[in-house]
């Protein structure tokens, strides 16, 4: 039952991500994860499907690309083809 | 005796009872007590016999076979009914009622060895479901109730016919394989794929489940579209059509999920999302992949049971669902927060989670295959599912900017639900040998490669990466308050348009050919008959006068008009004399008299 007090200018409970501090160590330690990602797979004996699997970090590249392509399509293309106001079928 | 009643009835019948049930503490118990019987039930039953056979007409109904591949689903889908029920316990008993059944029907589908008491249990299926959706009790949830059950109706006469006809070619009512030839197998798995959301069918799933209540959408999650994905695995294993229907349902939705903003309905595109990886498996249909389709239908059930009750733990909570108005909820909700990050992480495959050990099966199997091109779709897909449901769910409702709500933690049964279906995800994850034990075929898999989970280390956490650069740059999209067009317009806006047709050009085509008929007409024989000449003269006048285009004439030929109205009954005696009329009747006569004679 935290409540938020702010507005009655008292002490206001501090939570985990409220520190900034603690946001860039969270992304610190998903870059160092990265890093780490890249490194391993150089030592790591492959046993793929299709040739491309055996291209150094391919996974990395590809999740990459493709969430940012995903992002990119969904917000320029499909959203300007689909969005209508929230009454659309109301009306 | 337990083991002696066929699988669906414990449920079904079970349900009649709870209405009476006043005692709140009674019906709550009795109501954990159906599903752990069902559960019992089935455990307990022979594999490979047919139990429940009648005869019917002539044909065997058969409500018990039991088999490889239908114990797995029924054991997954008593326990998510229990799971719902837990987690729906302080709900309305109306509501119970219709969870439970729609439960049973599911379990009576998916046990049936015939295809009418199939149809049967699918219609009881359609009810039930719309049932739930109305259960969210808003005006937006009456009319997506109807949709839905419009549209499932829809898909159960297309069955119907199919199996109609199937019966017809080949005189038998065994639901067995079927295959993809002839029309009666098309209409068939059209009406499969209603309810397994193919796409452009698929519409009815993202329009109803949001609109359900927060503890209707939990059922709804597990029973409709994982019985489509048995139905298919049973009587379409290996139709190529299947891989690149199930392609396009892995891929399509995530672009949706992307840009939309109620929670519950990202879920609903991901839940296809995660469908079409079972269907392209069923579509490759060797062992591994019918494996990894039944492996992937039985982890799924829980992890999206999982994240639904946490949305609507959400939503019960806060009274909102979508993202622009949500955010920051870790504060005060920080269990369900945990449970939202499980079964996040289950969808999206991390090691150590259920997706992980099941969909990779499915990829396997298409690696296997050399489908080179439908493999980078589920590639991408995977990494598609782990950006919106693994990152945007937990993050839009529980981190991300602070909406300064502060709501309670969910209720004790709410979490508890939870907390079972997060033991289970991460349960199956470390010891994948237990689901491989019940699957249909004996499994030669291995998740847990060196390769295997490096890889899709890197596929997840570059995905994340990506996710954190697009928020940091302001890249990604803005979460809108709008509706997002899907296949649904079609129907929707396309009733609307049939509507107005029928009111507006159709109802006054209607309207001008009844006074054609009854008043023109009519009135003008009736003139002709009495006064044929002024008549004529008052029509031939009027239609000159329409096509005349000089004012003076059109006056001119007004005005005979006027004076051969004024003069129209009175000169009947003129030209209407006895003579004349006896002679016209003898000739008539005359007439009639030639024509009988020689035709």
């Amino acid at each position: 039952m935290a409540i938020d007090k702010k507005q009655d200018g008292r002490a206001k409970k501090e939570y985990l991500f409220d520190k900034p501090a603690n946001v860039k160590r969270l992304l610190w330690t998903l870059y160092s994860c990265l890093i780490g990602l890249i490194l391993i797979d150089l030592f790591i004996a492959k046993h793929p499907y299709f040739p491309w699997e055996e291209y150094p970090s391919f996974y990395a590249a590809y999740g990459f690309v493709s969430c940012v392509l995903l992002v990119l399509a969904a917000k320029y293309i499909l959203r300007k083809m689909v969005k209508r106001r929230e009454d659309y079928y109301d009306r | 005796m337990i083991g002696s009643i066929p699988p669906a009835f414990i449920l079904l019948f079970g349900a009649i009872l709870i209405p009476f049930l006043k005692n709140r503490t009674l019906r709550n118990g009795y109501i954990l007590l159906l599903p752990v019987v069902s559960l019992i039930n089935i455990i307990g039953l022979p594999p490979g016999v047919e139990s429940w056979v009648w005869s019917f007409l002539g044909h065997k109904i058969i409500l018990g076979r039991v088999d490889a591949l239908s114990l797995p689903f029924g054991y997954i889908f008593s326990l998510a009914a229990l799971i719902g029920a837990i987690y729906s316990l302080q709900g309305r008993s109306d509501e119970h009622v219709a969870a439970m059944l729609y439960g049973g029907s599911a379990l009576g589908a998916v046990f049936a060895g015939d295809f009418l008491s199939l149809f049967v249990f699918w219609e009881i299926m359609a009810f039930a479901a719309a049932y739930l959706v109305w259960a969210g009790r808003t005006p937006a949830s009456y009319q997506a109730g109807l949709r839905y059950l419009l549209v499932h109706l829809f898909g159960g006469l297309c069955l119907l016919i199919g199996i109609v006809i199937h019966v017809q070619e080949t005189g038998s009512v065994a639901f067995n394989a079927v295959g993809l030839s002839g029309l009666s197998s098309y209409l068939i798995l059209t009406g499969f794929g209603i309810n397994a959301a193919f796409p452009l069918l698929h519409a009815w799933l993202p329009d109803a489940y949001p609109e359900a209540s927060a503890t209707g959408t939990v059922f709804l999650s597990a029973f409709t579209t994982k019985t489509a994905v048995y139905v298919l695995a049973r009587a379409f294993a290996g139709a190529d059509l299947l891989i690149w229907i199930g392609a396009a349902m892995v891929a399509f939705p995530i672009f949706y999920a992307v840009i939309e903003n109620n929670l519950r309905r990202v879920l609903s595109y991901s839940l296809i999302n995660q469908v079409g990886f079972m269907v392209v498996g069923v579509g490759i249909g060797t062992e591994l992949a019918l494996n990894g389709t039944v492996a992937h239908a039985f982890s799924h059930i829980l992890y999206k049971a999982l994240l639904f009750m946490s949305m609507g733990a959400v939503l019960q909570q806060t009274g909102k669902i979508n993202a622009t108005d949500l955010g920051g909820l870790y504060r005060t909700m920080p269990l369900t927060t945990i449970f939202c990050i499980i079964g996040a992480a289950s969808i999206s495959g991390v090691p150590l989670f259920s997706g992980f050990i099941s969909k990779a099966m499915v990829i396997s199997a298409a690696g296997i295959g050399q489908l080179g091109f439908i493999w980078f779709i589920l590639i991408f897909a995977s990494a598609g599912v782990f950006h919106h449901s693994g990152i945007k769910i937990p993050f839009f409702a529980f981190f991300g900017h602070d909406s300064g709500l502060r709501p309670k933690e969910a209720p004790l049964n709410m979490l508890i639900a939870m907390g079972i279906a997060a033991f289970f995800c991460i349960a199956i994850g470390i010891f994948p040998g237990y689901l491989y034990s019940i699957l249909p075929y004996p499994v030669d898999y291995v998740p847990y490669t060196a390769a295997h989970v490096v890889d899709q280390l890197q596929l997840l956490f570059f995905s994340a990466l990506a996710f954190t650069l697009l928020i940091l740059s302001g890249i990604y999209p803005a979460e809108m308050r709008c509706v997002n067009l899907d296949a649904d317009w079609f129907y929707r806006k396309g009733a609307k348009a049939f509507m107005s047709l029928l009111n507006n050009p159709l109802a006054k085509a209607g309207a001008a050919l009844s006074r054609l008929v009854f008043d023109l007409i009519p009135r003008g024989l009736l003139q002709f008959s009495r006064d044929p000449v002024s008549s004529i003269r008052i029509t031939s006048e009027s239609i000159l006068s329409h096509l005349s285009h000089s004012p003076a004439r059109q006056a001119y030929l007004s005005d005979e008009i006027k004076r051969a109205r004024e003069n129209y009954p009175h000169n009947l005696k003129k030209h209407w004399t006895v003579a004349p009329t006896a002679t016209w009747i003898v000739l008539l006569l005359l007439v009639y008299l030639i024509i009988y004679y020689f035709f």
